[in-house]
């Protein structure tokens, strides 16, 4: 053994220098183990967008995709349908859109990009029934209302831009799933590019 | 011959000097009373969550095709398949009946103060740990109230600003909860939080042995040693202590065999009952209510209107029995020898934990959400208020021995 004097410079130095590797090592080996949890190619492909075709969906009629095993609701709404929203603001519970069930884009008076087209997720957001779609008859429901959704589980009322009703057990709005536009006719649903 | 082998196994590890440094010869204030069952009780449990747990892993299939088929398998078609799961559900709620109890002991005799930190520290980490294990263990028979109830304590991590939603996707591995999320929760719940269990259990008895136990005096019997160096007022912990907590066993057995035989469900709340119906991400449940040992912290959940907030509210109530050690300023550690002022603070801290825990269980209606609201303020008020009097508390004089 020698008996040289202890640099301890450059002992601490050395020590340092191997923790710090070290430590980089067991950083860049915790990420497989903390990726590893991410939804899998399988779960990412069950999960993926659907693109849909609205250029042949006439005013008025509804269609329905399914995303991520859920149904989702393509409306045309009519001129004379979107000016009867603003006059029903005050039977509903959430008029402006303040609860978080739609995308900020989607935070309007028609809760959509366009004006014309209403997408949500057709699912009660009281116990996760499928609301039915009533073009003509809703007035049965809430007199003076051309259309909207009624579930038939418990009787939840919804207007055309899938905002609840005032009295009936559903809290909220419909959700209004992340969407955009790739061209006139077409709609991807499920993704959204930040500012749509 | 048995001298010659212990000999032998002495001279390689240090098997008896072990022994009697924690068991045969432990220094136990001898002044213990019914409180102190719940430690070595807490320790049966443990015992017993290990070994029937492994036992139904045998049988249990974690998928979101066979766990819930598995599960009735096991009840129906598996000799004695049925008294194992009881005896794991059962055992899952004694658990926390004990640790609660474990708790409110170290609560009411200062357990927690001075040089006792780092063993509270162990100890609610422990909690937390429980706390985990439970919730992942409750999605495993892939039931109603499993699915959904895993889905909205999941869905809180989604109120973290910026990373929630990315957060929440990341612990299910899929968009709702699924499959991957079902075995990767079985994952942990079998081999991740048991070992984790276990190591800081044993560090919690460690550091208790190192400081040694407190009593319901809050008397430091190491101060008063005679000329053997041994602590006047302690007795060996081995038979004394031994025979006093195989009485308790025998009562708590008493207590877990009329639960476990005749009312394993524990009237909805043990097991609750939309769990005997397969999960169905389809249909919520009327009601979704957690497990009773989550229902005080759901309840301060609730009773708060901003998501975000609630969930900080429910960390933060949690978070704040960690601190306990420091926020209690006053040297007199049992609530025989403290003002009245602590005594009623602890009275009412009870009554509100026990409040909230009823609150969490039932459907909130506005009436009972300001009820929640009053006593998510008294829960808080209780620490604000200790940390505040504690500092100049009128106590009474503590004696230098033990009293029983």
């Amino acid at each position: 053994m020698s008996n040289a004097p202890v640099d301890t410079g450059r002992r601490r130095f050395l020590t340092a220098a191997t923790a710090v590797v070290g430590g980089a090592g067991a950083v860049a080996v915790a990420v497989p183990f903390i990726k590893s949890w991410n939804p899998s190619a399988k779960a990412k492909a069950a999960g993926a967008p659907v693109e849909v075709n609205i250029s042949k969906v006439e005013p008025g009629q509804l269609i329905r995709v399914e995303w991520r095993g859920k149904p989702v609701w393509v409306v045309r709404r009519t001129d004379a349908i979107l000016s009867e929203l603003p006059k029903l603001d005050g039977q509903l519970r959430d008029p402006a859109s303040e609860e978080l069930q739609q995308p900020d884009y989607a935070a309007n008076p028609a809760r959509s990009i366009k004006p014309e087209f209403f997408i949500a997720v057709g699912i009660c957001t009281h116990l996760g029934c499928s609301p039915t779609y009533l073009p003509d008859s809703f007035g049965e429901q809430v007199e003076g209302v051309t259309a909207g959704f009624f579930c038939p589980c418990h009787g939840s009322k919804f207007d055309m831009a899938g905002r609840v009703f005032q009295g009936v057990p559903a809290p909220l709005n419909l959700v209004v799933p992340p969407h955009q536009y790739v061209d006139d006719g077409t709609v991807l649903i499920g993704v959204d590019t930040g500012a749509a | 011959m048995v001298k010659n082998i212990v000999d032998w196994i002495d001279a390689r590890i240090p098997m008896t000097a072990t022994y009697n440094r924690h068991v045969g010869q432990y220094p136990t204030p001898k002044n213990f009373n019914f409180w102190y069952f719940f430690g070595s009780l807490a320790l049966l449990v443990l015992v017993n969550q290990l070994l029937t747990g492994i036992w139904l892993t045998m049988n249990y299939v974690p998928t979101a095709e066979g766990a819930f088929a598995s599960v009735e398998y096991i009840m129906r078609d598996v000799e004695y398949g049925w008294l194992l799961r009881y005896m794991h559900s059962t055992g899952a709620s004694a658990f926390f009946v004990v640790v609660y109890l474990h708790m409110f002991r170290g609560l009411i005799y200062g357990s927690y103060q001075k040089p006792r930190e780092l063993l509270w520290l162990f100890g609610m980490l422990i909690f937390l740990v429980l706390m985990a294990e439970a919730f992942m263990g409750y999605l495993l028979p892939w039931g109603q109230m499993s699915y959904w109830g895993a889905q909205v304590i999941i869905s809180l991590f989604g109120a973290i600003p910026f990373i929630g939603d990315d957060l929440t996707l990341w612990i299910r591995g899929d968009y709702v909860v699924s499959g991957a999320t079902l075995n990767r929760f079985f994952a942990l719940h079998v081999i991740a939080l048991p070992l984790v269990l276990v190591v800081l259990v044993f560090l919690h008895l460690i550091a208790l042995h190192e400081v040694g136990s407190n009593n319901p005096d809050g008397v430091e019997v190491k101060k008063n040693k005679d000329e053997n160096g041994w602590p006047v007022d302690a007795i060996p912990f081995h038979p004394y202590y031994t025979v006093k907590d195989i009485m308790g066993v025998a009562g708590f057995l008493i207590v877990f065999c009329y639960v476990l035989f005749f009312m394993p469900e524990g009237g909805g709340y043990f097991l609750e009952k939309p769990n005997f119906e397969a999960a169905n991400p389809m249909k919520t449940p009327e009601h979704i209510a957690p497990v009773w040992y989550f229902t005080p912290f759901y309840a301060i959940l609730r009773a708060i209107p901003d998501k975000l907030l609630g969930v900080v509210g429910m960390g933060l109530a949690i978070a704040v029995l960690f601190v306990l050690p420091w926020l209690d300023r006053c040297k007199v550690k049992s609530i025989r020898y403290r003002g009245l002022i602590h005594k009623i603070n602890i009275a009412q801290f009870t009554v509100s934990f026990l409040i909230l825990g009823y609150l969490g269980a039932v459907p909130a209606t506005p009436t009972l959400t300001i009820a929640a609201r009053i006593f998510t303020l008294t829960y808080f008020g209780f620490f604000v208020a200790l940390w505040v009097y504690s500092k100049n508390e009128k106590t009474k004089p503590v004696p230098t021995r033990v009293t029983h």
